[in-house]
């Protein structure tokens, strides 16, 4: 078994067995030649799966979410049976139901913990963050965090707001600036989040050791680390929805810069989160670009040009961004084709992706994009059909696709569905 | 908007185009220093809607509209609403009901508010029966309510099932044919809409007004 590094990352790079290597390294050549717009000698087919795998292995959702060596059981066999090109960190995705509890995650209700055992964790849309906070945030991310946000997200940072601020202090003043240390709030806090690290670091240990495994089966990851656009994050994570579309009107200015602010240490964080992983592919789940939800000067003055910036600085860095564009952004493909030809994947939800391909073929690897409402109400046969449809349109045209679902396999999608995308695929496209 | 005072004009024009301030301002002045009937007032909130509907549709308008024109307006009424006297006979006749919920096991509600917003202004009785509302509580729901249209919101795919079981339950109580059924949401689409049963399903807040306006007017 390799050795973990030093900080327990999930997905360090690793050494396949020499019988599985020669696998690894072919799937792994799919899709970095999808990527540089070659085609590979088969499409490969991607495994993004959540929940679907406790229907599959016969579990709760809940199991899934806590019982770390029965989710890595279950996500091999998936990995096995259906021989994806390359998946998910299948554990690592799921496995989240220990760290949730042990930092007193608020920004989700999860089997167990508001939501009942077989349903999925659900994000909770809240304002985190008041519009008259922007200006404390963009002037020190760092004391906001620790003193508000943290302590907002967090029950474990709960008494983090008599966290000392740190800079000004000198000399003496720098010894007395420890007092708040002694605080009873805080110094229960620090032990909390000490044993909520114990936890993250076991279950980022449990990851990592599957993404090994798999690895030594054959068996790449798609991605090795995660990030969001500079726009999302702030609207998802600390203004809520209503209160960011507010945003746009009532504090232009203060907004911009926060998103500026955003990009920044995304970029620096996403660089070396990518680095530690050894895998260049960063996947960016993409909320607020639908065409629905702005309009096109709102885009390009709120949301394009952070994000175009933001994967400019990653490929710039190596890194491969791979935006997961949700919902529907046919409206957006002419913009968001502005990026250096043969670096990215972009995986579509609802857009059409035949139209995805005319648009950005010569551009960007496609990634999708099967619809849910077909996977899980749907036949085999209509599976076989949406497979076909793609490989004619796409593959057989010469473009890069990456077969997917729209964003993971749906999931009540029946495992016959799940079957027929695979084997639809390898009858069709190698 | 011939019928209007140049003030009343300027007040729809400011809430169409999305100034807030001045809009705000002028409502207050209307209402709180020069007496301007709270009716009147909330009607020229409906004309400026209607405006901001059809640029919705138009494509000019997007989400962050809707919502701001949503908190311009939720603003003005707190204002106007108690100044509000009725004779009697005088309460604004209203197209018809509506009962929206999010389906159980979904918890998501933004569409939804923005849906129940959209159809409150446009002139619908709104009942808004919350997230994760099991099939019980929509039958026992539409039993005091007695709505003319039922609208199903869900954002996940476990929604489908969710809709297609509290479909089928209107059906099993015989109620089914005493309303119409829209659903609403990220992934919905005409495959969900006949697999659950639902007579139909819209994609944004303005068709979800006009499918409830097509089927009321029929009605009528």
């Amino acid at each position: 078994m390799p050795q973990l590094d030093g900080e327990g990352r999930m997905n360090t790079a690793t050494q396949p067995a020499t019988d599985a290597k020669a696998a690894y390294d072919a799937r792994w050549k799919r899709i970095l030649d999808c990527v540089a717009l070659k085609q590979a000698d088969r499409m490969p087919v991607i495994m993004y799966a959540t929940y679907w795998l406790a229907r599959y292995g016969g579990i709760s959702n809940k199991e899934l979410m806590y019982n770390y060596e029965k989710t890595a059981e279950i996500s091999e066999r998936a990995v096995l049976e259906f021989e994806p090109d390359a998946c998910i960190s299948l554990v690592g995705a799921n496995a989240l139901g220990r760290v949730f509890e042990a930092t007193d995650y608020k920004q989700l209700k999860w089997p167990g913990h508001g939501v009942g055992d077989d349903q999925p964790y659900q994000y909770l849309d809240r304002e985190y963050m008041k519009a008259d906070e922007l200006g404390e945030l963009v002037r020190d991310p760092t004391a906001f965090y620790l003193n508000k946000y943290l302590p907002r997200i967090f029950g474990a940072f709960e008494g983090f707001e008599h966290f000392p601020a740190l800079p000004g202090m000198f000399y003496f003043r720098a010894i007395t600036g420890l007092r708040p240390f002694a605080n009873p709030d805080l110094r229960k806090a620090l032990r909390r989040v000490l044993d909520a690290a114990d936890e993250v670091e076991i279950y980022m240990n449990h990851a990592g050791q599957w993404n090994r495994r798999i690895a030594s089966l054959g068996f790449p990851l798609i991605n090795g680390s995660a990030s969001g656009a500079p726009y999302d994050v702030l609207a998802d994570y600390f203004r809520g929805a209503t209160g960011m579309m507010k945003d746009l009107f009532r504090h232009k200015e203060q907004l911009l810069e926060a998103i500026d602010m955003m990009r920044r240490n995304l970029v620096r964080m996403t660089i070396a989160n990518a680095k530690a992983s050894g895998n260049p592919i960063v996947f960016i789940p993409i909320h607020w670009a639908p065409d629905a939800f702005m309009s096109p000067k709102q885009f390009e003055t709120f949301w394009w040009p952070s994000f175009r910036q933001m994967m400019v600085e990653l490929i710039e860095a190596d890194l491969i961004p791979m935006p997961l564009w949700e919902s529907d952004c046919t409206k957006r493909l002419e913009i968001i084709k502005d990026v250096p030809a043969g670096k990215c994947i972009y995986w579509f939800e609802r857009t059409d992706i035949v139209k995805a391909y005319e648009v950005l073929g010569d551009r960007v690897a496609l990634r999708g994009n099967l619809s849910p409402s077909m996977m899980t109400t749907g036949t085999p046969a209509d599976v076989d059909a949406a497979v076909k449809r793609l490989v004619d349109e796409i593959w057989n045209k010469g473009g890069s696709l990456m077969l997917d679902t729209a964003f993971g396999i749906p999931d009540e999608t029946p495992v016959e569905n799940v079957r027929a995308m695979f084997d639809s695929a390898r009858k069709y496209a190698g | 908007m011939s019928d209007m005072t140049d003030k009343e004009r300027q007040l729809v024009e400011w809430l169409s185009d999305m100034n807030e301030d001045d809009a705000l301002d002028l409502a207050k002045k209307m209402l709180l220093e020069e007496g301007v009937s709270p009716l009147r007032v909330l009607e020229l909130c409906r004309n400026a809607m209607d405006i901001v509907g059809k640029r919705f549709e138009e494509g000019e308008y997007f989400l962050p509209e809707l919502v701001l024109a949503g908190e311009m307006l939720e603003t003005i009424g707190a204002i106007a609403k108690p100044l509000i006297t009725h004779a009697p006979g005088e309460e604004p006749k209203k197209l018809g009901k509506v009962l929206i919920g999010t389906v159980h096991g979904d918890l998501h509600d933004i569409g939804k508010n923005i849906v129940s917003f959209m159809l409150d202004i446009n002139g619908f009785d709104v009942k808004d029966i919350g997230i994760d509302v099991p099939v019980k509580t929509f039958i026992e729901e539409i039993r005091a309510y007695e709505p003319d249209v039922v609208g199903l919101s869900g954002f996940l795919t476990l929604a489908f099932d969710s809709m297609k079981e509290t479909i089928a339950a209107f059906e099993k109580e015989g109620m089914r044919q005493q309303f119409k059924v829209m659903i609403g949401g990220g992934q919905i689409d005409e495959t969900v809409r006949a697999y659950t049963g639902a007579d139909a399903f819209g994609i944004n807040a303005v068709e979800a007004v006009n499918l409830c306006r097509s089927w009321t007017e029929k009605a009528a």
